[in-house]
């Protein structure tokens, strides 16, 4: 089934097309002509001013500058300097990533190839997971294309600018998309994170200077160039300008994927785009940005996705993942199953988090077979807050946030199963 | 030697890639999967000697991976995503009705040892839930008949 936004806009206009994943589909259409104004017109630092004065923000899940992350590459190195491309998409609720690669592969590898002139690097690495075995041998594909036409290699588009990409396969670890964790991973090692300072543009991968951005930030990119940072900036909201792709899940009638401006209210998406919760039920909570990001309850859902509004409501867009969840949810087994993956995936590497999403989830499990007291609603909100800013790296973080979000909304789920023993929502979704 | 002549042409062409040479291990390790199905001792010394590391550092690696595996594995590996975007969708009910329907053991097998059938966190297919990986490839916005059919058309 091929798989493509319901709503599309400048990223994703062409994805129904078969021949756009080929170089030659996506020449016919404009593609690489962005890329050849950078490499020919314009020097690297007017692209990054370009890039930053276009207010472009990480697609991963951070949000930060994606200009400024470039003007973060030193100039006056002689150390080769590298990208990485991290397409290690493992956020769940997210899929957004693997349709820019299965359907706009050459877009990708454009924006790559305009960030490699804008930041000197002679090498991108692109890093996918591993269970991506398609996208991956689509992208393989692409890549070879690109290369064999003179885009990447020696001499880029004929401008003597030596840039080449070389793709990586992950194994199986959400840590691997934490960006210091991927570059062990990419260094052949097991994928736990560094400690920063020194971060990534000082010493990245192989110890080398080097820039970790999105699929979907370096899809932007070619459009940016091309149309310039005014015309980006139209879009969206003041702060947080574009578009892109939110990816709907759950209790809804169309889940799929939806490229809008950021800032288009939650209510829209999950109602208008997405067709509204399945058999007429009502809407309980919804994730807005992958299941890191905390829930928020059906009562706030006028709220524009964008970070600058959803930290209002102390959640974040994150990888713009939209889990829907129905009147039937239980929040206490939604509790079980966010915990279940945190404590699968956490690298072990530090005590806080390692023990802590343990325990977070024998807590929920206990909350939810009805054994639970009513002391364990604040010990659960205890170990959350320990774990919070406590570790090496954001993991942590992702870990407590979403706990804590079903407490501050859904405390009253909680108390429920104490007081009664048991699991009072008999139409939840089974565990 | 363990790893084919073929193998190793392919790792040292990976290699090749990378400004020092570990940074081809995963590369090296899914090449080896794919030929053997798992890394045991005797390989993990080839592969330390290649990428000139001790075979504990090549087990280190094996051992953090999901994908990556030191024991010898099922012809196909069948697993159903249960992390909340599927099970919202049903899949913990598919999972268990395919667990019934391969009669796997408490270790997931079937009793053949052909089929491993297990559990797995997002997969990155969150609108087509339920969904299943077999191999390398995905299986989609299934239905229990639909699934059982896949498994049943495994060789």
């Amino acid at each position: 089934m091929l798989k493509v936004p319901y709503t599309t806009g400048y990223l994703s206009e062409h994805f129904a097309d078969d021949d756009y994943t080929t170089l030659e589909g996506y020449r016919r259409r404009g593609g690489y002509e962005a890329a050849k104004k950078a490499l020919t017109q314009m020097a690297p630092a007017d692209l990054i001013e370009l890039v930053k004065d276009s207010g472009l923000q990480g697609r991963g899940g951070a949000g930060f500058s994606a200009g400024m992350k470039w003007s973060f590459m030193p100039t006056d190195t002689d150390k080769p300097k590298y990208l990485v491309c991290n397409a290690d998409e493992s956020e769940p609720g997210s899929f957004k990533d693997r349709i820019l690669i299965e359907r706009g592969a050459h877009q990708m590898l454009e924006g790559i190839l305009i960030a490699g002139w804008a930041t000197g690097a002679e090498k991108t690495f692109v890093y996918i997971r591993g269970e991506y075995a398609e996208p991956a041998r689509i992208l393989q594909r692409a890549i070879d294309e690109a290369t064999e036409a003179g885009l990447f290699g020696a001499s880029c588009l004929g401008t003597g600018f030596r840039h080449e990409v070389v793709m990586q396969r992950g194994a199986g670890a959400y840590i691997c998309g934490e960006e210091t964790g991927l570059l062990e991973s990419l260094e052949g090692k097991k994928g736990q994170p560094r400690k920063k300072p020194p971060f990534p543009a000082q010493y990245g991968a192989f110890g080398m200077p080097t820039t970790v951005n999105n699929v979907e930030t370096f899809s932007h990119v070619p459009h940016i160039v091309a149309k310039g940072a005014d015309w980006f900036r139209s879009l969206g909201t003041e702060k947080s300008p574009g578009h892109t792709i939110f990816g709907v899940s759950g209790h809804v009638a169309r889940p799929g994927l939806y490229e809008l401006p950021l800032g288009t209210p939650l209510s829209e998406i999950v109602f208008e785009h997405a067709g509204g919760v399945r058999g007429g039920r009502k809407v309980k909570g919804v994730i807005p940005g992958g299941m890191s990001m905390p829930i928020l309850p059906a009562s706030e859902l006028d709220v524009p996705m964008a970070n600058e509004f959803l930290r209002e409501k102390k959640t974040m867009l994150g990888t713009g993942g939209v889990m829907v969840m129905d009147e039937t949810t239980c929040m206490v087994r939604a509790a079980t199953v966010i915990t279940y993956f945190f404590r699968d995936e956490s690298c072990g590497q530090c005590t806080q988090c390692r023990e802590g999403t343990g325990w977070m989830n024998k807590i929920a499990l206990r909350i939810e077979r009805g054994s639970g007291s009513r002391e364990d609603l604040d010990l659960l909100l205890d170990v959350a807050g320990k774990m919070e800013g406590q570790t090496i790296c954001a993991f942590a973080d992702a870990a407590a946030w979403p706990v804590q979000g079903l407490l501050r909304h859904f405390r009253e789920d909680f108390e429920a199963h104490v007081r009664e023993k048991k699991c009072p929502f008999p139409e939840s979704f089974e565990l | 030697m363990v790893i084919s002549a073929e193998a190793r042409s392919r790792i040292d062409g990976e290699i090749a890639k990378y400004p020092r040479r570990r940074g081809a291990l995963l590369p090296a390790l899914h090449i080896v999967h794919e030929e053997r199905g798992h890394v045991d001792v005797d390989t993990a010394r080839e592969i330390g000697e290649i990428f000139e590391i001790r075979p504990i550092e090549v087990m280190e690696v094996v051992s953090f991976y999901n994908m990556f595996f030191s024991q010898p594995q099922a012809k196909h590996h069948v697993y159903v995503c249960t992390n909340l975007p599927c099970s919202l969708r049903g899949a913990r009910g598919l999972y268990e009705e395919l667990k019934r329907h391969l009669e796997v053991d408490a270790s997931g097998n079937t009793a053949d040892g052909r089929i491993h059938l297990g559990h797995e966190e997002c997969l990155g297919a969150c609108a087509y839930a339920p969904m299943m990986r077999v191999d390398d490839t995905y299986h989609e916005d299934l239905e229990a008949g639909a699934a059982k059919a896949v498994v049943d058309g495994l060789d």
